[in-house]
């Protein structure tokens, strides 16, 4: 191991983590928002709309985002939609992203007791004060372990973005590789960058997820 | 006198059954009026009916004269005005059971917190839970609970109250605890529609009581009357069903 | 111009040429998934072991496919273990190298949380009825397992079988690879990437979506 080619090139991988790290966060803020309104139309059965969601989750959650990039980046452009490449990395990963954020939510917003609903219904509440200070915070606990494990996966995925020429760590290790031939040392730089941008994340799931079991909320019906 | 709440010949069917089969009644203001029936007579549909959770195939229903059975989008603002229990309670479990009462008081009539809060200590001294406005749903007792949520469905002032077979899930001895805070509600003059199992609670609190069978109201009448003596077979049939069962009880225990 | 492309599709052998690309990748998918199935079970089996440096062994693994890209494991295997080891790994077989891996673990998991989530009163009670241990595993514990189960392993099958995508970037000659060499053919042609593309999606969507059906069917029937 080249000591010194690793230090040299710290400052690469870190601009490349960096890369990998906003346009993924970028992706998955998206996918968040997109994720929870497909899953209030399903949830709330919005004619139109509910059919048009069902497509997008069944063609986003079948298939690989490798293509869906190559399709948006390559493909479209000869259709007359040019896209950049950042939009292609935001657009793809909120497009997988969503479908799978939708489902966490919709898991979540299942859990919670039907009743709860209409007893909110009655209070008068209307439809936006019933979902966001009875049903909302409910489902949240049911579904934030799925949501952090569609955290990771999205994180993972940014690794094809190196196909879009976005200097991603990917892309930083491939051109090093390539040019200078110290594949051991870059290889190394890589794992270790991964390592740093999701350990974090991958702790404070289990951490979520542990403090979530104690603050359960009991049982809320006894019938 | 005009009616609190009007319904007038109303019908509902689900998946080709006909639960509610033409049904009108009228309430007054501050009268009390106990619904009976053997189960699966369309009592539960027909509260539900009254306050939109289910909308009616045909028919009218109107609050002080208006209309509110065509579902419009303001159905929220017409729920405000019509309280309703449930047997499940259904208090909202993350929230404590002071933000359970403050709910629908500051956000759906946007009232200011501090004056509810002062209006909820009081009603909650009253039916005997000062102490738990800081406890968590699940910490409290069915009959505790049930009583939270009559107190949540008081706070927002409606002009009728509807009450679901509110004691059908509680253990025997809380059911008194939560049946005497209704016939508290009665003495204050609060017009309640009320769907219950409990005969002799009926009889203690009802101004006017109603038959259902199969979607049709069969008898109306006092308390009085109609727990002595029912005009109709059926009503007569009904109640009997209930000393049956206890004459039953006693043979057991002789055995 | 847009119909010129999509006749290219069906030109001369063109569209077997696209399956057989398809078919590596499945070849692989298959491959990868046979043998996660078999060691995924021992796996499974040795995450109950009481023995605690077996357990903390085989959690470091799962944690360690959960949060590294499978595309840095590629890159590990396929480029790493040449400079490491002298080892020259063919593109194929370190993808089969590197997805089983991943899938070992994973679906170990999947057998673990089937194999502790057991209710013993069912245990119990075919041990009430007079039943020898194994008539209780054959036809009380097993069928129930399996049937809670296989949409889980049937999930993870399709999530497999959409990171087979990822082999192009270790330089095997895939569908979208065989994709790109018609487009390069008719480079004259703009429109054709558009049709290429769009069909590599749509041929990776009519693989995994029936067995996403299949999945979703039997866990609304197991319920």
């Amino acid at each position: 191991m080249d000591w010194s080619f690793v230090l040299a090139h710290v400052q690469d991988f870190l601009a490349g983590a960096w890369v990998t790290l906003r346009f993924g966060l970028y992706g998955i803020g998206c996918s968040l928002v997109l994720g929870l309104v497909c899953c209030l139309v399903r949830f709330f059965r919005v004619p139109l709309l509910k059919s048009l969601v069902h497509v997008y989750i069944e063609v986003a959650r079948n298939t690989p985002l490798l293509i869906q990039l190559f399709f948006l980046y390559a493909g479209l452009p000869r259709a007359g939609i040019r896209l950049s490449a950042e939009a292609c990395a935001v657009i793809g990963l909120t497009f997988l992203g969503g479908a799978y954020m939708a489902e966490a939510f919709r898991s979540g917003l299942e859990s919670v007791d039907r009743f709860q609903r209409e007893a909110g219904e009655c209070l008068g509440l209307t439809w936006g004060q019933n979902v966001r200070y009875v049903l909302l915070p409910q489902a949240m606990a049911t579904a934030s372990p799925a949501l952090f494990a569609n955290i990771i996966f999205l994180l993972k995925e940014t690794s094809v973005f190196s196909v879009l020429a976005l200097m991603d760590l990917m892309n930083v290790a491939d051109t090093l590789r390539t040019s200078g031939g110290r594949t051991i040392e870059v290889l190394f730089l890589l794992v270790v960058a991964y390592v740093a941008l999701l350990l974090p994340v991958s702790l404070a799931a289990t951490f979520t997820e542990r403090r979530l079991k104690y603050a359960g909320f009991g049982d809320q019906r006894s019938v | 006198m005009e009616a609190m709440l009007r319904v007038e010949d109303i019908r509902k069917s689900f998946d080709g059954t006909e639960v509610l089969k033409g049904v009108s009644l009228e309430i007054y203001e501050g009268e009390v009026v106990v619904i009976i029936g053997p189960s699966g007579c369309g009592k539960s549909t027909l509260l539900r009916c009254i306050n939109g959770l289910e909308t009616i195939d045909s028919g009218k229903i109107l609050l002080r004269d208006q209309v509110i059975s065509e579902k419009k989008k303001d159905q929220h603002l017409i729920r405000q005005k019509i309280g309703m229990v449930f047997q499940s309670y259904d208090l909202f479990p993350h929230m404590k059971v002071m933000d359970n009462l403050l709910l629908g008081p500051t956000k759906a009539l946007k009232r200011p917190a501090e004056q509810v809060r002062e209006e909820a200590m009081e009603m909650l001294k009253r039916v005997g839970l000062y102490d738990k406005a800081e406890a968590l749903p699940r910490t409290l007792s069915g009959g505790q609970k049930q009583r939270v949520a009559l107190v949540r469905a008081m706070l927002m002032h409606p002009d009728v109250l509807l009450l679901d077979e509110i004691t059908a899930a509680l253990d025997p001895e809380m059911v008194s605890e939560v049946l005497n805070v209704v016939i508290d509600l009665a003495e204050q003059g609060i017009t309640m529609a009320i769907v219950t199992h409990e005969m002799r609670f009926a009889e203690a609190v009802a101004d006017r009581v109603l038959f259902l069978e199969q979607g049709t109201i069969v008898e109306e009448g006092e308390p009085e009357t109609f727990f002595r003596e029912p005009r109709t077979e059926r009503a007569r049939q009904f109640l009997q069903s209930f000393t049956y069962a206890s004459a039953r009880k006693t043979v057991k225990r002789k055995g | 111009m847009q119909d010129s492309g999509i006749s290219v599709l069906f030109k001369g052998i063109n569209f077997q040429r696209l399956l057989l690309g398809l078919w590596v990748t499945l070849r692989i998918a298959l491959i990868t998934i046979g043998i996660s199935l078999a060691l995924g079970l021992l796996f499974g089996l040795l995450m109950t072991r009481k023995n605690r440096f077996v357990r903390g062994f085989c959690r470091a693994w799962l944690e360690i496919v959960r949060f590294m890209p499978q595309l840095v494991l590629l890159y590990l295997a396929y480029f790493g273990f040449s400079r490491l080891f002298g080892w020259n790994l063919e593109g194929e077989l370190s993808a089969v190298l590197v997805f089983s891996f991943w899938g070992i673990a994973e679906m170990g998991d999947l057998f673990r949380g089937a194999l502790t989530s057991i209710p013993t009163h069912q245990r119990e009670s075919a041990a009430a009825l007079g039943l020898t241990k194994r008539q209780i595993n054959r036809y009380v514990l097993l069928p129930q397992t399996v049937r809670r189960l296989l949409p889980q392993v049937i999930n993870l099958a399709t999530r497999m079988i959409k990171t087979t995508a990822l082999v192009k970037m270790i330089n095997v000659t895939e569908v979208l690879k065989v994709g790109q060499q018609i487009i390069g053919q008719h480079y004259r042609e703009p429109s054709v990437a558009f049709w290429i593309y769009a069909t590599v999606l749509l041929l990776y969507f009519m693989i995994c979506w029936p067995i996403s059906l299949l999945a979703a069917w039997m866990e609304k029937r197991s319920e």
